[in-house]
């Protein structure tokens, strides 16, 4: 229309209006798959569970004959001591956990940047416990916390003389083996996501800090630390939903045993849901749970969104 | 003072910290491999070794009976062909669909860009256990028949965040620049995206490979509760050998044994290109 020469070759302007197009069209083609995926995996259970939770459904009957029961789920759950006892086993475990694996890994991962000859092998070493399944970890720990054939029985007894323990018969003592296990399958999580951090800081920053004169410990906390906060910050907040996700090791270990020592919520609902066979009450519980961790992510991403746009990077 | 010391001087440690170092890699080591040494020696031990009072670390008479019996009776073949499908697909489109996600995510600005990022953030949260009660809702409301492309589905859906958000720092560690001197060369958006960044993503892939597979690999609760007799996946299977009758350890470890197996060939391919990859200098660009 503007120009009567057919265009062989586009003009400058026509060339940034094609490209203008792709902007508008191209992200929401990006992203649409993943979107709709989590959408109907995720959200839509999420959903799901809400309208469940004003039911009282019972495993083996269509969803449509379930009765119809209001709030009183809910009414249950305020005075129920079972579900406030296996929050407070997982916030007990998530602290122990989580602070001793980020003080591990962290340590770990500022020990192995150092360059040292067989490096690479240790840090593969260090990643294995993260590969083995969760069944695994607990079919593993479970023997070897076992009564009557457990190693740790066996060798504390011949290097410190104590007596067998039930381990995982013990609320204290099966919580203790619970965090162990944690701790040794999930310090490489930090450590892994800290050493690449690590490893993509530039290194002209850290070499200009050491001719600035910083030692060693300056270098740590005053230049490569606050510089992977963003992904320490990610570590963190993993860690932390993955102890609300936590239930496969505990499953095996213990069944969420002695009482409910070990019953974090996950397994809580699972239980409620599929053993009591309380559907209806298991999705008021995890309207509960749903609850608790979105708030507390909330808190998180308003103190620090790492998706947010940085100025560089 | 002194001149500044050169960084190789600074950098060359004493033997006896040299010594400190590696005594600490190696207690380290160790604690992260004697559980997995535990669970393969033990599955090559017979009843009367692992009864026996004494913990036998390395030296007893071997026997592959327990493995005998996990294939034979304990129909390994099939589990395994399960996991790998539902483990391999899954992970497959975790990182196509979650890969132009971040990208999108990082690069360019859209109307609804933070609702999804934040969206994502959120979404990442929910845990399999909240997920157990719906997805066996919606199997049953549906009457879906494959129970391994429901797992597919679901897998895909609960890496998706946890993928999107690592892939999304892989990017923002890119320099604009780079894809901005292929747009100016001509390259479309996709071809920016195949020939410029994938190869600069690679370690980045990688590493949210690594999470996306061993957690599709390894998941239990919703494969326990929506796979049947023969949709099993290997770690169902393997819990089914605990009953409160008898515990079998050799068999059960046996079963361990074979399900760390591949994530652990896995690990030691994909730890070397990690390692590689990040010290190779592409994010520095």
């Amino acid at each position: 229309m503007n120009s009567g020469s057919p265009p062989t070759k586009p003009a400058v302007r026509d060339d940034i209006g094609v490209d203008r197009d792709y902007r508008l069209i191209t992200p929401y083609l990006f992203i649409a798959p993943a979107v709709l995926v989590m959408f109907g995996g995720l959200a839509f259970p999420v959903f799901q569970s809400v309208y469940l939770s004003f039911y009282d459904w019972k495993i083996g009957t269509p969803l449509s004959t379930a009765e119809n029961v209001g709030f009183a789920n809910y009414l249950r759950l305020i005075s129920d001591p079972d579900v406030l006892e296996s929050l407070w086993v997982t916030l007990k475990f998530g602290f122990w956990t989580i602070s001793l694996e980020m003080i591990l890994g962290i340590s770990l991962a500022l020990m192995l940047e150092k360059p040292i000859r067989g490096a690479s092998l240790f840090r593969t070493i260090f990643i294995l416990p993260l590969m083995v399944s969760p069944v695994v970890v607990g079919l593993i720990w479970r023997y070897l916390f076992d009564a009557r054939v457990g190693w740790i029985n066996y060798y504390l007894g011949v290097w410190f003389g104590m007596e067998p323990q039930v381990w995982l018969g013990d609320a204290e003592l099966a919580f203790f083996a619970i965090v162990l296990t944690d701790i040794w399958q999930w310090t490489p999580f930090i450590f892994i996501i800290v050493i690449a951090g690590l490893q993509a800081l530039p290194s002209e920053v850290i070499e200009a800090s050491r001719v600035d004169g910083a030692n060693w410990w300056q270098q740590i906390f005053l230049v490569k630390l606050p510089m992977i906060s963003s992904i320490l910050l990610i570590a963190l907040l993993m860690r932390l939903i993955d102890v609300f996700r936590a239930l496969e090791v505990m499953y095996i270990m213990t069944g969420g045993g002695p009482g409910r020592a070990t019953e974090l919520m996950s397994l809580h609902i699972y239980n409620r849901a599929f053993d009591a066979q309380l559907l209806g009450y298991a999705s008021a519980i995890s309207v509960l749970l749903i609850t608790i961790v979105f708030l507390f992510s909330l808190a998180i991403l308003m103190l620090g969104n790492p998706m947010k746009d940085k100025a560089d990077v | 003072m002194s001149s500044v010391a050169p960084p190789s001087v600074q950098r060359g440690d004493s033997l006896l910290q040299v010594l400190i170092h590696y005594f600490f890699l190696i207690l380290l080591a160790l604690i992260c491999l004697t559980p997995i040494w535990v669970m393969i020696s033990t599955s090559f031990k017979n009843e009367i070794v692992i009864f026996d009072a004494k913990p036998i670390w390395f030296f007893f008479a071997p026997t592959l009976d327990n493995y005998s019996y996990i294939m034979g009776r304990g129909k390994f073949d099939r589990y395994l062909t399960n996991s790998i499908i539902v483990a391999v697909s899954s992970t497959f489109l975790t990182l196509a669909l979650g890969g132009l996600c971040a990208y999108a995510l990082a690069r360019t600005e859209f109307r609804g860009r933070k609702l999804v990022a934040n969206a994502t953030l959120l979404i990442r949260m929910v845990p399999p256990a909240v997920l157990a009660v719906p997805a066996f809702a919606m199997v049953v409301f549906f009457s879906v028949e494959s129970d391994l492309l429901v797992l597919i589905f679901f897998y895909t859906a609960l890496n998706l965040p946890f993928a999107i958000w690592l892939l999304f720092g892989f990017y923002k560690q890119i320099p604009v620049e780079l894809e901005e001197a292929a747009i100016v060369d001509g390259a479309s958006p996709l071809q920016v995206f195949t020939r410029v960044l994938l190869p600069l993503m690679k370690s980045g892939y990688a590493v949210a490979g690594i999470f996306t597979f061993r957690i599709a690999w390894n998941e239990f609760i919703l494969a326990l509760l929506l796979t049947g007799r023969k949709t099993r996946t290997l770690p169902v299977a393997a819990s089914g050998f605990l009953t409160d009758t008898g515990v079998e350890w050799g068999r059960i470890m046996a079963m361990g044994t074979l399900i760390v197996i591949p994530p652990l060939i896995f690990t030691f391919f994909a730890a070397r290109q990690i390692i590689a990859g990040m010290t190779a200098g592409a994010v520095k660009g």
